[in-house]
């Protein structure tokens, strides 16, 4: 048993595809509206046209995230859940409790990632849960076997720092410090640093 | 693997899990169509049976039109697919990589499963595209299709029955849908006299058309595997990252060569697209159907300062300069005279010339074109986007004449400027008889066909069967003997969706005295099925047997055996098993057969390969283990020509490189233009033609809008998956700049619009399109609000035009002035 499980996502290698999120839908029965795992697009720069030479120039930069739930150190959904139902327990995994959760959504209102997504259909909270019975039967998440650029990995938090270094504060999620979430990322060429952010998420809806 | 077997045939047996997939599904359809609870619905079945049987794992694949093709594994219970897995087999390696299937491929339940899924076989009862229909038997689907044959071939003419384009199904080998004319259906009509073929298609019918001239015949530039021998990479247009997306394919071999490598990548795109955002180190945005400007403002710089490979340029081509044109060409008629102003215009082609065309500033020209001649091995390769213009021939044959100028054909490390190529193996395809109808129509012209078909000659585009090739079609006396009176469209989209100016064909199609019959095969209640006259249920791939070939994937070889994992739903019948009942109405079912169920050819398939791939499994063997690989050697394009262009002579007449090709220059002479701006020219130099930027139009219509391939689908397939559709939906792409003057924000519901038509989409206010050209994503499943009216889909082709390019006869589909606002 791990001590904490995290995820680590290479932003270099991401191209925004999805598979990820599909996979993840297609191994939990995910109904639309309901995200376990999410790609943000954060754009930015600017263009020039030069009306006189007919041309343009720009700074224009790009890049995507790929993030579900972080299985945070301060889980900040535990603390705002009234009912118990969120708690974290084997490997670090921060698991809903179908039986117990009363559908109020303060977890989701809570969490800074979205993570938290509630099931109309069900009337309760769900999330990910690292695809606990794949990792019981030795295989790896659904999105991480998904992968096809293999951005995605997963590990023990203090074995992917020691490999990959500690950096998961990039736009536009939070900086670590709210939540001390269990993602390592390694940033893409053009990512900005949480807060100091010049661009904005391209698919807001999406996220 | 014998326990798979026992619960595949118990399911065979019991059919109880399918009905219960029946009575859900009628009770999705009221629910506005959707998929309602968890997904795809299948829990609330699942959750009745009393004893849930195991899981066990079937082997097939998604036979899309991407290029890339992936192995699925279909989890299957009590008769049902409940999830898919990706390949377990291989790893990170290029070469040897495990092929991970992508966003579309990890749907395929939600197509499997869809509410769209045609159940029944349908007659039309109202006007054709009225949608009213009724549910017929199979006999009488299959009686009326005989009957209409017999009676179209013996009014008209074997000519006068075409099959449409269709690449739903481009992955499988018996029930495969493209080339039509390699389709179970061609030998169906082999068996009858044959039928009208077409050649080159929606895809590449520029490039296929220009290349022969400039190389003789295609060729396709190096693998993408080789780019680890690359310093530089050169990609105008290609974008692997939202076209070839299998993580075992080109987005997988692209990224992990450069980290091999460490080469640079140059992206040529007016998007910031996803291979420009993941895999360039620089975007270059470029005026869509202006890179033959670029390229000639790149050659100026060249010239100018002596950095062209001039040795290569006197032993392998034809035309670059004065002296190496060839006897009859007139005088100045080079590329150097053209881009030095000597030529017939008397321009300049400067990177100030270029600058104002392609919008790049003339500064970034010339050190491009000082980086891409001095940095080598460099690959110059291209994707399909730029020929589809209505420039497109020339376009195509621009970055094959920058690849010459920097003598980088033929070599590790460099390529010819087509896109790139793969190794493959040499698998059998499924044998379709001979066809021995002459004349073969261009595929953009079957609309015109179906008006004004019976005397189009070689000048309207006609080819001799006897040989495809465009130099072996400057001029013949084959004539189309007749217009389009039969349809078939077998896993396609093109006879509406995918044509360019929907309002325009389905004017043409509503005259039901024009084209008498449309017979539509598919999975899907798809566009183009809303206005045949018979739809006809196939089956999936996930339901019936039949062995894939591969993808494009560097220099991975490798097949896969699609076994069939749940029984067909409904009442759809495999492609396969549907023509063999026709062929038993008209008589030539043992012809059409051989004898052979489906089971056997793909077993008599894989025994014929076997012949040339010793190592490939047998059936039995390729059923267990699911997917064959084989790491091949890399393809290096022209090699032997490089090596020795004496003893292996281009098929052009020079056996040169023809970067002046003598035989466009006949067809300059003789060949008329029918669509104002159009011309042939014998070099590629940058034409403005048609809808490109400097167009009188642009007064009524200012934006360029173009619609590239889009993550949410393959082309169409796919295009109806709620899933999909929330991962990556439907919108406009259009430059901030232009959102700010029409007063557009992000998500605002804008239209785009010009004389063909009009759609209304959200817009994407984005940085990443450059000022003055807007996207709307190719594929989205037409859906006017009243016939002929919006279009609230965003079906980019209600936009296009019809109108055919100079030679290659073929779709400009990129070429569209339009004007946006808020709707």
């Amino acid at each position: 048993m791990a001590k904490q499980l995290a995820f680590y996502f290479d932003q270099t290698k991401c191209t925004g595809c999805k598979a990820c999120v599909i996979a993840c839908k297609d191994k939990h029965d995910l109904p639309v509206g309901v995200r376990w795992r999410r790609v943000a697009e954060y754009s930015g720069g600017l263009w020039l046209v030069d009306e006189r030479t007919g041309t343009m120039t720009q700074d224009v930069f790009s890049y995507y995230t790929s993030y579900s739930c972080n299985h945070c150190d301060d889980p900040i959904c535990v603390e705002a859940c009234p009912s118990t139902a969120m708690r974290k327990g084997e490997n670090g995994i921060v698991k809903v409790e179908p039986e117990i959760c009363i559908g109020c959504k303060y977890c989701a209102m809570a969490c800074p990632y979205s993570a938290p997504q509630f099931n109309e259909a069900k009337g309760v909270m769900t999330k990910c849960d690292f695809c606990s019975d794949r990792l019981a039967a030795g295989q790896t998440p659904a999105c991480v076997a998904a992968c096809p650029s293999r951005a995605l990995d997963f590990g023990e938090v203090a074995e992917l720092r020691a490999k990959y270094g500690a950096m998961a504060s990039i736009e536009p999620l939070p900086a670590a410090s709210v939540t001390k979430p269990n993602l390592v990322i390694s940033p893409h060429h053009r990512a900005q640093v949480s807060g100091t952010g010049t661009g904005r998420i391209g698919n807001p809806k999406e996220i | 693997m014998s326990d798979q077997r026992t619960v595949l045939e118990r399911v065979g047996e019991v059919p109880l899990s399918r009905r219960r997939f029946v009575q859900w599904s009628a009770a999705a359809g009221g629910a506005a169509g959707l998929m309602g609870l968890g997904g795809v619905g299948l829990q609330q079945a699942s959750a009745a049976d009393p004893a849930p049987s195991a899981e066990k794992i079937v082997w097939s694949a998604c036979t899309v039109n991407c290029g890339s093709r992936c192995p699925l594994r279909l989890v299957v219970k009590d008769g049902q697919i409940v999830r898919v897995d990706p390949d377990d087999t291989g790893d990170d390696a290029v070469g040897t990589q495990q092929i991970r299937a992508c966003v579309r491929g990890r749907s395929i339940r939600q197509r499997i499963y869809s509410a769209e899924r045609l159940k029944k076989p349908l007659k039309r009862t109202g006007k054709r595209g009225e949608g009213k229909w009724a549910e017929i038997g199979w006999d009488e689907a299959y009686t009326i299709i005989a009957d209409k044959l017999k009676d179209t071939i013996a009014k008209y003419g074997n000519e006068s029955v075409f099959i449409q384009y269709g690449t739903g199904v481009i992955g499988a080998t018996v029930a495969r849908s493209w080339p039509p004319g390699g389709s179970a259906i061609a030998r169906l009509m082999n068996c009858l006299g044959g039928f009208l073929d077409q050649y080159n298609d929606y895809s590449c019918g520029q490039i296929e058309a220009a290349v022969d001239f400039h190389y003789g015949a295609w060729q396709g530039s190096n693998s993408n595997d080789d780019l680890v021998n690359s310093r530089l990479v050169v990609m105008f247009g290609n974008n692997p990252h939202e076209t070839r997306m299998s993580g075992g394919g080109e987005v997988f071999v692209t990224q992990t060569v450069k980290r091999t490598a460490g080469h640079k990548v140059i992206v040529i795109d007016p998007r910031l697209s996803d291979t420009a955002m993941n895999l360039a180190d620089e975007w270059v945005p470029i005026r869509p159907g202006t890179d033959a400007a670029l390229v000639a403002g790149m050659a100026h710089v060249m010239i100018k300062e002596n950095l062209v490979d001039q040795a290569f340029l006197d032993t392998y081509c034809s035309g670059f300069d004065e002296a190496h044109l060839p006897a009859g060409a007139p005088p100045n008629s080079s590329y150097k005279s053209y881009v030095l102003g000597l030529g017939p215009d008397g321009v300049e082609k400067t990177p100030q010339w270029a600058a104002k065309i392609t919008g790049i500033p003339a500064a970034t020209i010339t050190r491009l074109a000082r980086e891409i001649a001095t940095t080598k091995p460099c690959s110059v390769n291209q994707g399909w986007s730029i020929q589809r213009h209505s420039n497109g021939e020339n376009q195509a044959r621009a970055p094959m004449l920058l690849a010459n100028m920097i003598g980088q054909v033929g070599i590790s490390g460099g390529g010819n400027g087509e896109r790139e190529s793969s190794a493959a193996l040499p698998m059998v395809s499924f044998p379709v008889l001979k066809n021995p109808v002459q004349p073969v129509l261009p595929f953009y012209a079957w609309t015109d066909a179906i008006v004004a078909g019976k005397g189009m000659d070689y000048r309207k585009g006609i080819r001799n069967a006897a040989n495809l090739n465009s130099n072996a079609n400057v001029k013949h006396d084959v004539v189309l003997g007749a217009d389009i009176k039969f349809i078939w469209n077998y896993g396609s989209n093109a006879t509406v969706n995918q044509h360019g100016d929907i309002n325009k064909t389905l004017e043409i199609l509503s005259d039901e005295s024009k084209c008498e019959m449309i017979v539509v095969i598919d999975n899907q209640m798809t566009v183009s099925a809303r206005w045949a006259d018979l739809v006809l249920p196939d089956a999936t791939t996930a339901e019936q047997v039949d062995v894939i070939a591969q993808g494009s994937a560097g220099n991975l070889g490798y097949t896969i055996l699609a076994d069939k994992a749940i029984e067909p739903l409904f009442d759809s019948v495999p492609v396969y098993e549907q023509l063999t009942n026709i062929a038993e109405r008209l008589g030539v079912k043992e012809q059409f057969t051989e004898g052979r169920t489906q089971e056997e050819w793909v077993r008599w398939l894989l025994d014929e390969s076997r012949k040339a791939i010793p190592d490939l499994p047998t059936f039995d063997q390729l059923r267990t283990q699911g997917i064959f690989k084989k790491k091949l050697d890399s393809y290096i394009s022209m090699k032997k020509f490089r090596d020795d262009p004496v003893t292996n002579k281009l098929g052009t007449p020079s056996g040169k490189i023809e970067i002046w090709s003598s035989n466009l220059y006949l067809m300059s002479q003789d060949w008329p233009m029918d669509v104002e701006g159009n011309a042939i020219d014998p070099l590629p130099i940058y034409r403005q033609t048609r809808e490109m930027p400097g167009d009188p139009l642009q007064a009524k219509y200012p934006l360029q809008c173009i619609g590239h391939h889009y993550k949410q689908r393959t082309h169409s397939s796919y295009g109806n998956s709620p899933w999909l559709k929330e991962a990556h939906p439907q919108h406009v792409w259009i430059n901030t700049l232009d959102a700010q003057a029409r007063g557009i924000a992000q998500g605002d519901a804008i239209m785009v619009f010009n004389d063909r038509g009009k759609l209304v989409l959200p817009a994407y206010v984005t940085p990443r399109i450059m000022p003055g050209v807007v996207s709307v994503p190719q594929g989205a499943w037409y859906k006017p609000d009243t016939p002929g009216g919006v279009d609230r889909a965003g079906a980019v082709n209600v936009l296009t035009s019809q109108k055919l390019t100079s030679y290659a006869k073929g779709n400009g589909q990129h070429s569209n002035l339009v004007q946006v606002q808020k709707a």
